[in-house]
This record gives C-alpha cells, sequence and structure tokens, in this order.
C-alpha cells in the first residue's frame, strides 16, 4: 500500500537533487533551469498527493497556479539567458563572475 | 462578504493591473519616444492609489470589514501602512529612471509598466491572508524584478545581475513553496487563520519543516544572512535607478510578508520561529557590517548596508510583540527614505561625459567639487550609521527600546554593539568626501528631478525628521494593532 508518507519521500528527494543541481552544477545555466523545473515539480508532488490525502481540492488548485508561474518562470530565464549569451558568448556557469567581492 | 464589497476592498490593485495594461499598450503604439510620459502617467497611477489606500490607515481599519474574497486578501491599515510605503519607492524608481536611461540610449516604455506590475505585486503580498495569494503576489513582484535587473540589455553587468537574480530568486521561490507544501499538507488549509487555528494545539515535525522552509525562502527575498549572497551582486549590477527599487520596495513587501507569515500564521508558535529570526538577525548585522569594510564600489557598500538594516529590522520581528511590529514599521520607513536618499546620490555622480562614477576613491574631495551633494551624502552615511541628531538613529532607538521591553536585553546589546563597527564604513565615505584629496571625477550635471528627490529624503533624515515621530509612531502602531487583530 502506498501511503502519504512515500509521496512524501520522492518529493523530498527530488527538492534535493533540484537544489543540488543548482549548487553542484559548474557547466551550463540551462541545467540550471531545469533543477528549477524539478524543485517546483517536487513541490506540485507534495501539493497534489497532499491534496488527495487530505479529501481538499485547494492544493490541486494550487498545483495548478505554480504550472503556470513556472511557465513564466522559464520564459523568462530563457530570455534573460539569450541577452546574456549575446553580450559574453558564453553560458558556462564558471564565466559568471564579472562581479565578485 | 459579497463579492461587490470585496472588489471595493481591491479597488487600487484594479486599478493598477489595468493601469499596467493600458500603459504597455500606449508605450506599444506610440513607441519608446512615448517613454518619459507613460512613466509620468504611472507615477500618477501610483499617487491616485496611494490616495486610495491612505483613508484605510488613517481609520485604523481592522477586522472582518477588510477581508475580501474569503480570507484570500486583506486590505487592512498593515497592508496600507506597507503600500503607501511601496507606492512612494515605486514613485521615486519611476522619477529617477527617465535621465539614467535616455543617457545609455535605452529608455523603453517596459520600464514604467514593469515597475507597476512588480508595485502590484508587492501590494498582493502585503495584502496576503492566503499562501496562494502570497505566491501569486511574490511572484508577480518577482518575475517583473528579473527583467528589470537585466534592463540595461548592452550591459554584461546587468545581464549578468539578472541572471544571478533570477537563479536565486527562482531557487527561493522553490524553498519557499516546498515549505508552503508542507504546512498545507500537516496543517490541512492554505488560509492563515486556518493554518494559526491548526498549530495552536501544537507543532508537528513535518509543519516544523514547512515553517523552516518558508521563513528561509523568505529570507531569500529580504536579504538576510545566510541567504544574503545575492544582493551585492545584484545590487552593484542592475542599473542604478532598478538598486534604488530593489533596495527599498521588494524590502518593505518581503518584511511585511514575513510579519504577515511569522506573527499572523504562525503566530501560535512564535517560539518555534523566534530562534531562527534572532540568529537572522545578528548573522545580518554581523555580515553586513564586516562585509561592507573591503568595498570599493558604492553600491555594493549599500548592498552591504542594506543587509546590515534588515538585521535591525528582523531584531523587531523577534520580539514578537505588537511593540516590536510597530518598531519594523518605523524602522522602514525611514529606511526607505534613507535608501532612496543614498541611491540617488549615486545616481547623480557623474564624471564629465555623463558616465556613472561608482568607485568609493572616486568620489573624494566631493565636498569641494559639489558641496550639496556631499553634504547630502553625509547626511545619509550618518543616518545610516545611526548618529543621534539624524533620523536614522529613532527607528534603531525604537527597534532596541522593543527588544528591550519584551526582555530581550542580550539581542539588545549585541545589536548595538555591532551597529558600532558598522558606523566604522559610513564615517569612512565621510572622511573620504571631505578629508581626501579631490579625485575630481564627479562633476557632472544632474536633472532638477534628482535634487528634489534627493533634497526630498534628505529633510526626512535631518533631525527635522524628528518633528514626525509621534505620527509616525501613531500610524506604524495602528498597522501593527490590525496586523495583531488579524492574528
Amino acid at each position: 500500500m502506498i501511503g502519504i508518507e512515500h509521496y512524501v519521500v520522492v518529493s523530498s528527494i527530488l527538492f534535493v537533487l533540484g537544489v543540488q543541481g543548482i549548487f553542484l552544477n559548474r557547466k551550463n545555466v540551462i541545467v540550471i533551469l531545469m533543477a528549477i523545473e524539478l524543485i517546483l515539480l517536487a513541490v506540485n508532488i507534495n501539493l497534489v498527493a497532499f491534496s488527495a490525502f487530505l479529501g481538499d481540492l485547494t492544493g490541486q488548485i494550487f498545483a495548478m497556479f505554480v504550472l503556470t508561474v513556472a511557465a513564466g518562470e522559464a520564459a523568462i530565464g530563457l530570455a534573460i539567458l539569450v541577452i546574456y549569451f549575446r553580450g559574453r558568448g558564453s553560458i558556462a556557469v564558471d564565466d559568471v563572475n564579472r562581479m565578485r567581492g | 462578504m459579497d463579492f461587490t464589497a470585496s472588489l471595493a476592498l481591491i479597488a487600487p490593485e484594479i486599478l493598477l493591473s489595468v493601469a499596467g495594461l493600458v500603459l504597455l499598450l500606449a508605450g506599444a503604439w506610440m513607441g519608446d519616444g512615448a517613454s518619459r510620459l507613460v512613466s509620468y502617467a504611472a507615477v500618477a497611477v501610483l499617487a491616485v492609489c496611494a490616495f486610495m489606500v491612505a483613508p484605510v490607515l488613517c481609520t485604523a481599519a481592522m477586522g472582518p470589514d477588510t477581508v475580501a474574497f474569503g480570507g484570500q486578501f486583506r486590505a487592512d491599515a498593515f497592508a496600507s501602512f506597507a503600500k503607501l510605503l511601496i507606492y512612494a519607492a515605486g514613485g521615486a524608481a519611476l522619477l529617477v529612471a527617465p535621465a539614467f536611461f535616455e543617457r545609455h540610449g535605452a529608455m523603453r516604455a517596459e520600464y514604467p509598466v514593469l515597475v507597476l506590475f512588480a508595485v502590484l505585486g508587492m501590494g498582493l503580498m502585503v495584502s496576503a491572508g492566503d499562501l496562494l495569494t502570497l505566491y501569486i503576489g511574490l511572484e508577480l513582484n518577482s518575475l517583473s524584478a528579473y527583467v528589470l535587473a537585466a534592463f540595461l540589455r548592452t550591459d554584461e553587468r546587468s545581464a549578468e545581475a539578472g541572471l544571478k537574480y533570477f537563479v536565486l530568486g527562482a531557487l527561493a521561490s522553490g524553498i519557499l513553496l516546498f515549505g508552503m507544501s508542507l504546512t498545507y499538507g500537516f496543517t490541512g488549509t492554505t488560509a492563515f487563520e486556518g493554518i494559526r487555528t491548526a498549530l495552536a494545539g501544537g507543532l508537528s515535525t513535518g509543519a516544523l519543516f514547512g515553517v523552516i522552509f518558508m521563513l528561509a525562502g523568505l529570507a531569500f527575498k529580504i536579504a538576510a544572512v545566510p541567504f544574503h549572497m545575492w544582493t551585492p551582486d545584484v545590487y552593484e549590477g542592475a542599473p542604478t535607478p532598478v538598486t534604488t527599487f530593489f533596495a527599498t520596495a521588494p524590502k518593505v513587501a518581503a518584511v511585511g510578508l514575513t510579519m504577515r507569515v511569522a506573527m499572523d500564521a504562525f503566530g501560535t508558535q512564535a517560539s518555534a520561529w523566534q530562534q531562527v529570526i534572532i540568529f537572522a538577525a545578528l548573522a545580518s548585522i554581523v555580515v553586513g557590517a564586516l562585509g561592507a569594510i573591503g568595498q570599493v564600489n558604492i553600491k555594493r557598500l549599500l548592498a552591504y548596508s542594506s543587509i546590515n538594516n534588515v538585521g535591525f529590522i528582523l531584531i523587531g520581528l523577534a520580539t514578537a510583540t505588537q511593540a516590536g511590529a510597530s518598531a519594523m514599521l518605523v524602522y522602514l520607513a525611514i529606511y526607505v527614505a534613507m535608501s532612496v536618499g543614498g541611491f540617488v546620490a549615486v545616481l547623480m555622480l557623474r564624471d564629465a561625459d555623463g558616465e556613472a562614477v561608482e568607485a568609493i576613491a572616486d568620489i573624494a574631495g566631493l565636498s569641494r567639487t559639489q558641496p550639496l551633494l556631499a553634504l547630502c551624502l553625509a547626511a545619509v552615511m550618518f543616518s545610516l550609521a545611526g548618529i543621534p541628531p539624524l533620523f536614522g538613529f529613532w527607528g534603531k532607538f525604537v527597534v532596541f527600546q522593543a527588544a528591550v521591553q519584551a526582555d530581550m536585553i542580550a539581542l539588545a546589546a549585541i545589536g548595538i554593539a555591532a551597529s558600532v563597527i558598522g558606523a566604522f564604513y559610513y564615517l569612512k565615505i565621510v572622511k573620504i568626501m571631505y578629508f581626501d584629496e579631490p579625485a575630481d571625477k564627479a562633476h557632472g550635471k544632474s536633472d532638477w528631478i534628482h535634487w528634489a528627490l534627493l533634497a526630498v529624503s534628505a529633510i526626512f533624515i535631518s533631525p527635522l525628521g524628528y518633528l514626525l515621530t509621534r505620527w509616525l509612531g501613531s500610524l506604524a502602531d495602528k498597522a501593527a494593532a490590525a496586523l495583531l487583530f488579524a492574528a
């Protein structure tokens, strides 16, 4: 029998993977965008599982909002990445270092 | 409460969103030539909104009459206080922008539109009565802010600031959202009132994780240590008018939101989050003070100064009392004036070709080349340091007073000791401006709007500001009472 705790464990693992993806990744900014999506999907699993478990629709409505905002967020992230690439000619994470200190 | 009454309560938000859309269309039709016009129209819209929310604050509105859409939205005195500050800061960011961007040939009609949408999002944040409203407001604000940070598209630093702000901001939203999902799961509701009731019986481990994740996400947004690392880079790289905006309005909104979440939704479990807030407050004060010491760029220095100030504001939250909340609001009002003054002064530092002067070494001897500007900047620095005749001292005083009243004498003592460290680098700027050999760099002419804004904020933070203490205090008390009444 799959209980609520299984869902929470899966979503926690996905969440941690997403956070690790942002901090450990040294190669490409696109991978960071994917990691952010992973975090948001972890949240959605949580919301939908809790919603079903509690018999309360709010969580599923919340998940819809999260999906919509995630689409907008990805669009804006890619747009910023494009102007960044135009100026620098690279999207390697190690090159994002014009400012330090 | 019926639907019409709810719509009446969100009238300022409706006006802001409709005006944002209309101005976007106007900008698209009339082209970038009309962007100055669109900016001034946006300022007018903000002024109208301010007149709409001001009565709510003056009448100290609270209770069921201020709740719209079944608890999703609260238009009480607390929200109005924060909104007035946000509108003022947004207006300042709109007024200083055209002269700056026109010099770079980058003034576009999108700028005022994005600021309006960000302000709308911030208004939703401080009025949130439900996790869903909170999330929508926060994202509306953040998504506009990411674009604003990268607004100077041809400037590499601006694009990098936008990218860094986006990645860390999205991570913060993710952490906050994960906390919200856990809070929802373990309390069974997303309404602040429901969460409060559910937590009154005790805090389960899952809900505790939810509280901690949510506070971590919010700490990112207010740039409190240990989630402050994006601040210096974003403040340095973003165009200066945008930095003026970031240092003021979103800070007010995020602090207001944190107050709502901590004192309302999690208010029955104050002991669970108080230690976290105390740690964040002290760490922010110390890191902000120490980090600023070695800086050579004045925008970066002001970024560390804002981290330092957030620490003082959080001391008020750590008390978890009404007096603490009121002190935070007074501090926020003074902080907005100091930040606007500081960044507008930085904006006015330009060399003969109109290029921005940002290196601290280049403002040496400013008192001889531009005495009035140097005087205003010195007033801002003394005020940020909290040196008594200036108004910045009052903000620190009320916060420490609230901490002492709540029997947190150790917290207040450490805060006062750390503010002495902070005074070092503020005074260093004053010393460089007044006693060093002139570098003779910054002598560009400035727009009258810049002078006017600088004059207004300089007068507010000058000793004349003390004439306002009673009035400001009573407004902040009304707002704090509304915050705790809802709770």
